[in-house]
């Protein structure tokens, strides 16, 4: 027997051109992709290079350095996402949840495409929204917080007028993540293994019980990975920060007044146009500094996800 | 066949759009002096300030001359008179004249050793826009709008205000003050005008950026003009021309307060001495912003095309020329009136900025 598998060749399917053209145009698609995130890489880092080595004082708002000046904009990028998500995510499990184990067949279809429907939304109708209707409508309960919880640090007066905070700016881009976490959620949820949940009800679980002991478990990385598109979405959103938010060059938690910390994908569409000289340099080092967080977040998100796969359960 | 169809269908959509947007065209007066024959193609770059009356003045110009095209990119001033200077572009549009540092060195457009010159050809009011319940007068003078900008008055019966306005009631109400985000020529200006006039509270240089961290601030014109609108008990600074239905306030100017006017905001330009220590035909307005007259509305902005005194290649100075003639010229103004809500040039001041372009070569 072993000196006939020797002997026999290997078999191997007959290489058709249709195959190899197929598999050739995958191949070109994966290089492509890594050849762009190179070639975006190389460009951010070509042209901040001047905005890094320049005298500060030729940077935009004249800082002491270039840290000091990118410091307010990574501040409130990260603020902004992390506001937002707190807000979208149980939202967006709650959704899912209904729409995979509660709601009956027909309405969780309808739902499903609802929720995928607000994904088509541009972000540019979003940032209108936001400023004609959100804003206005959020800014007197802003004020009545501001003048009852005052002493809270969030809500430190004064309050902004016009209600066009990093709240609401939150606010829209929780709205905006919330189609992408909530389809995501709804796909792991659906599959849970049968059996789990079956165990889990015939030991006598009531379903929310059956869903906590299963569901959850099983679809935690599914939550993770949902939960860091979302992150990128709202981390890179530009155009909803840059029509709704009022900014200025701070650092604070405050959510209801008038200064806020700017974002640097907002920061960028503001000032981008009259840059010249070094400024157009330094906001692409912003550029270079918002690649970078987007990368360590998804590369922890990542490593959260490998060391939750061990206990989840999911590969039983 | 059908995971195509989104293909086909964008590329139709992307052939109509061009078709669609080919076919808009301006009606347009006869602009330009049409005796000589102009052909050619001229770039210029520079303030987005001047960028909605340049595409009138440039529809209108090529409609006369149907073998010219000019390209304007608004790019900002900075980077406009940049570009000009190192011959990238044949003329440049900027909110501010040449800075004596800029006329030291070279051009590389121009004959080598001649120099530059500023042109204002733009002039556009701006106004302080307001949105308090019940108050449609108000009264300021520098100084407390600049204590408002900077947030040092925070209410609006803030005893400063109310100094200023006898008779009208005022709500004890917070100033919501509306700045502009983005970096802007209309912000220079008005922080140029705080810190001529009332130095001792707006010490910022002025600007592109809003120096100072209090108050909102929005995005772009429209955007100064919504907050200030959906906002309450809401002031902001914005081109005139936008205001609408918002009120404006009156500035002080003298012992008395001015509104807005496109009539006022020409009359203090002409009536502002020129830059010193230039050529003849440079045209470089040292705004007067402590004018004292009632009849000058000092919050303007002033924006220059600027160009070659003598162009190396004659061809571009030809066009350049006769461009700059149309602009600064009755017809040109009103189209910039029209288009943009700008202010026209005084007569007197037409003439001068035309008898500057005439010695253009």
């Amino acid at each position: 027997m072993t000196s006939t598998s020797k002997t026999t060749p290997v078999l191997r399917a007959k290489s058709r051109p249709a195959d190899r053209i197929f598999s050739g145009s995958t191949l070109a698609a994966g290089v492509l992709i890594l050849t762009a995130l190179a070639a975006v890489a190389v460009f951010l880092i070509a042209q901040s290079i001047p905005a890094l080595v320049a005298n500060p004082e030729e940077l935009p708002t004249s800082p002491s350095s270039f840290w000091e000046y990118v410091a307010p904009l990574a501040f409130g990028t990260v603020w902004a996402a992390a506001l937002a998500l707190l807000m979208a995510l149980p939202v967006s499990l709650g959704i899912a949840l209904f729409i995979s184990h509660y709601a009956p067949r027909r309405i969780a279809q309808v739902l499903g495409y609802i929720v995928d429907l607000l994904a088509a939304v541009p972000s540019v109708v979003f940032g209108l929204w936001g400023i004609k209707v959100l804003a206005p409508f959020v800014q007197p309960f802003y004020a009545w917080l501001v003048d009852n919880f005052g002493w809270i640090p969030l809500f430190t007066p004064p309050v902004s007028g016009t209600g066009r905070t990093i709240l609401t700016v939150a606010i829209v881009l929780a709205v905006m993540v919330l189609p992408i976490i909530t389809a995501v959620c709804r796909e792991v949820f659906l599959q849970t293994p049968r059996l789990h949940e079956e165990a889990a009800l015939a030991l006598g679980a009531t379903r929310w019980e059956m869903i906590h002991t299963a569901v959850l478990p099983f679809g935690m990385p599914g939550i993770i990975s949902a939960a860091m598109l979302g992150l990128g979405r709202a981390l890179g959103e530009t155009m909803v920060v840059a029509m709704v938010l009022s900014p200025a060059m701070v650092i604070h938690f405050v959510l209801t007044g008038s200064a806020n910390p700017p974002t640097i994908a907002g920061n960028i569409a503001l000032n981008f146009p009259e840059a010249h000289g070094v400024g157009v340099n330094a906001l692409i080092a912003t550029g270079l500094i918002l690649f970078i967080i987007t990368l360590i977040v998804n590369s922890a998100a990542r490593v959260v996800i490998n060391r939750r796969k061990a206990f989840s359960g999911a590969n039983g | 066949m059908t995971p195509f169809r989104p293909v086909l269908f964008a590329a139709i959509a992307a052939t109509g759009a061009l078709l669609l947007s080919s076919c808009a065209t301006n009606e347009i007066s006869q602009p330009g002096d049409s005796s000589q024959e102009l052909s050619g193609e001229l770039n210029g770059s520079g303030a987005t300030s001047q960028a909605s009356a340049s595409d009138a003045w440039i529809a209108a110009f090529q409609l006369a001359n149907k073998s010219v095209t000019i390209n304007y990119s608004p790019e900002g001033s900075g980077a406009g008179r940049k570009a000009f200077m190192s011959g990238g572009v044949s003329y440049a549009g900027s909110d501010s004249a040449l800075s004596d540092e800029e006329l030291a060195g070279e051009f590389a457009a121009c004959v080598p050793g001649t120099k530059a010159i500023d042109l204002p050809v733009y002039i556009s009011p701006i106004a302080l826009i307001f949105n308090i319940d019940g108050v449609s007068k108000l009264n300021l003078d520098a100084a407390t709008i600049a204590k408002i900008f900077k947030g040092e008055i925070t209410t609006w019966d803030d005893p400063a205000i109310v100094a200023l306005n006898p008779g009208t009631e005022l709500p004890s109400a917070t100033i919501t003050a509306v700045h502009r985000s983005d970096d802007s020529g209309t912000t220079k200006n008005f922080a140029d005008y705080l810190n001529k006039v009332a130095p001792e509270v707006w010490t910022a240089k002025p600007a592109d950026a809003f120096p100072y961290t209090g108050g909102e601030a929005a995005q772009g014109t429209t955007g100064v003009i919504d907050a200030v609108t959906s906002g309450k008990n809401t002031i902001g600074y914005a081109d005139a021309s936008k205001a609408g239905s918002l009120s404006t306030a009156a500035v002080k100017v003298g012992d008395k307060f001015v509104e807005y006017s496109a009539a006022a905001a020409a009359a203090v330009v002409e009536g502002s001495p020129l830059v010193q220590g230039r050529e003849a035909s440079d045209i470089a307005i040292a705004l007067d912003r402590n004018t004292t007259d009632p009849a000058h509305y000092p919050l303007v902005l002033v924006s220059y095309l600027i160009v070659c005194q003598e162009y190396a290649d004659p061809a571009a100075g030809a066009l350049v020329k006769a461009y700059a003639g149309y602009v600064a010229s009755p017809a040109g103004q009103i189209e910039a009136a029209k288009s943009a809500g700008a202010a026209p040039l005084s007569a007197e001041l037409s003439a001068r900025v035309a008898a500057a372009i005439a010695t253009i070569k």
